[in-house]
């Protein structure tokens, strides 16, 4: 399983790669895994509001619908075009062509309580 | 606790992803649901229906008991042939839907939903008034392995040899190698293929025999994933979805199973609804453009609730979001446009024949 170190985690399998006050968003490696065909992603529109906790994109597998969760509060600054015409992005390049959301944090503090890359692991390990 | 069946550890060496359905453990999918769904639909694809459960029906009266029970006219139905029918309530509420296998003229077999056993019994036990018949619940001797796809018959040959296969609807009771089977041309996943009964103990030795004889065919294990897709674009129903206590097989447009010259439990208020229409009506619908329907989502004609999705799935084969849906009766037919509220936004859908995608075996 690939869990690059640079990226910060959530618990609900998030990554975010942060640049100043910008984070890019997607789900990792495990997630992608685990919804196996992802066949559809539901993106915010830029100028939407993030908030931490509430639900800022959508995929769906044949079987499955499950919710992105946005690990911060900000403005959609950002979002994967190319996603909604090739949603198989996600599973073939997670942390690449699989991004889906940038923002601009109102409170970039909000990213310190976020797992790193080791901690991720241990958490991914831990059956969650 | 969750029952496994027979196959339970093959399931977990081939990698299988473990989920409970109606009580049982068995695999959502090994690979994904994509790949086994295509496997299918192209070659061919193996799967584990030991849930289901078996009941044997026998007695001078078998025949002229199940007549009282079933909504489906069996007058036709010859030995070694297999019905589709359903089980109503009073009131035409369907208790299960199930098949009748017509094993001798005073001997049925009924094939029912893992979900709904107790419930089938009890309703048999209860309505046996007078007739001279027995019951006998076999399923936890009884393993149902299904194979299906355009190559299922060839492969099903490597181990049958010379013998004649069944056509269509029929089965025959005969040895795969040395294993003891019930083979029946049936399915439900709009392919060719069959179903088969054999006894537990032999279901390790069959599935492993059925992957080696179709592995060079393309033949793959399947989960519960790919024969839900697969039963959805063939348009099935599946009891708890399309078919409830609370629906009548007339209201999920499927009147083929109404007897309409008997009279059966039910029968008093499903031939009304045939006289003068059902309140309401199954239908399917594709998503014109991009987004994936699913059971609750409500339907809506001209900004007005009409119904609630049944079942909804992304299509494998058509690429797009498709589902069924019990509507109102008057509201909508075939060529109309209709919007399925997902996640509170409509999404435009167009109502369409059903089944999506027609049977692709052939009659023989």
């Amino acid at each position: 399983m690939n869990i690059p170190e640079e990226l910060k985690y959530t618990k609900d399998h998030e990554w975010l790669k942060i640049e100043g006050d910008v984070c890019t968003i997607g789900i990792t490696d495990f997630a992608q895994d685990h919804l196996t065909d992802v066949v559809f992603v539901e993106l915010p529109e830029v100028g939407d509001r993030a908030e931490a906790g509430k639900t800022i994109a959508t995929v769906e597998s044949v079987k499955a619908v499950s919710d992105v969760f946005s690990p911060v509060t900000g403005e959609v600054v950002g979002v994967n075009e190319a996603l909604p015409d090739e949603p198989e992005k996600v599973n073939e390049d997670p942390y690449g062509d699989g991004w889906m959301v940038k923002i601009k944090m109102e409170n970039p503090a909000e990213t310190e309580a976020l797992l790193n890359a080791e901690e991720y692991e241990k958490h991914c390990e831990s059956g969650d | 606790m969750a029952k496994k069946t027979a196959l339970y550890e093959e399931h977990v060496s081939l990698g299988g992803k473990i989920v409970d359905f109606a009580g049982w453990e068995l695999p959502v999918q090994y690979t994904t649901v994509i790949e086994e769904h295509t496997a299918t639909r192209e070659k061919a694809g193996l799967f584990d229906i030991g849930h289901m459960a078996e009941f044997l029906v026998k007695g001078i009266d078998a025949f002229s008991f199940l007549q009282s029970v079933l909504s489906r006219d069996i007058r036709s139905m010859e030995c070694g042939f297999a019905m589709y029918s359903t089980l109503l309530y009073e009131n035409g509420g369907t208790i299960d839907d199930l098949f009748v296998y017509r094993l001798m003229d005073n001997d049925f077999m009924l094939v029912v939903n893992a979900a709904n056993q107790k419930k089938d019994w009890d309703w048999l036990l209860k309505n046996k008034g007078d007739f001279e018949v027995e019951f006998e619940d076999v399923s936890d001797k009884t393993a149902k392995i299904d194979i299906q796809g355009p190559e299922s018959k060839s492969i099903l040959q490597k181990l049958t040899g010379d013998l004649e296969l069944p056509e269509r609807f029929y089965f025959i009771k005969n040895k795969i190698k040395s294993i003891e089977a019930i083979i029946s041309r049936t399915g439900y996943t709009g392919e060719d293929g069959f179903e088969i009964y054999c006894d537990n103990h032999d279901a390790v030795d069959l599935w492993r025999m059925l992957l080696e004889a179709g592995k060079d065919d393309g033949l793959v294990p399947c989960g519960l994933g790919a024969r839900d897709s697969l039963r959805i674009e063939s348009g099935y129903s599946l009891y708890g979805h399309e078919l409830t206590d609370d629906i009548t097989p007339v209201e999920a447009s499927i009147r083929f199973v109404i007897g309409k010259e008997k009279e059966f439990i039910g029968s008093k208020v499903v031939h009304e609804q045939i006289k003068n229409g059902p309140s309401r009506k199954l239908i399917a619908f594709e998503i014109t453009g991009r987004g994936i329907p699913r059971e609750k989502y409500e339907v809506q004609k001209d900004g007005k609730k009409i119904g609630e999705v049944t079942s909804g799935t992304f299509s494998p084969t058509l690429k797009k979001g498709i589902g069924m849906a019990l509507v109102e009766s008057e509201t909508v037919s075939i060529g109309d446009e209709i919007s399925v509220i997902i996640r509170n936004k409509p999404y435009e859908a167009l109502v369409v024949k059903r089944p999506f995608i027609s049977y692709r075996g052939g009659e023989k």
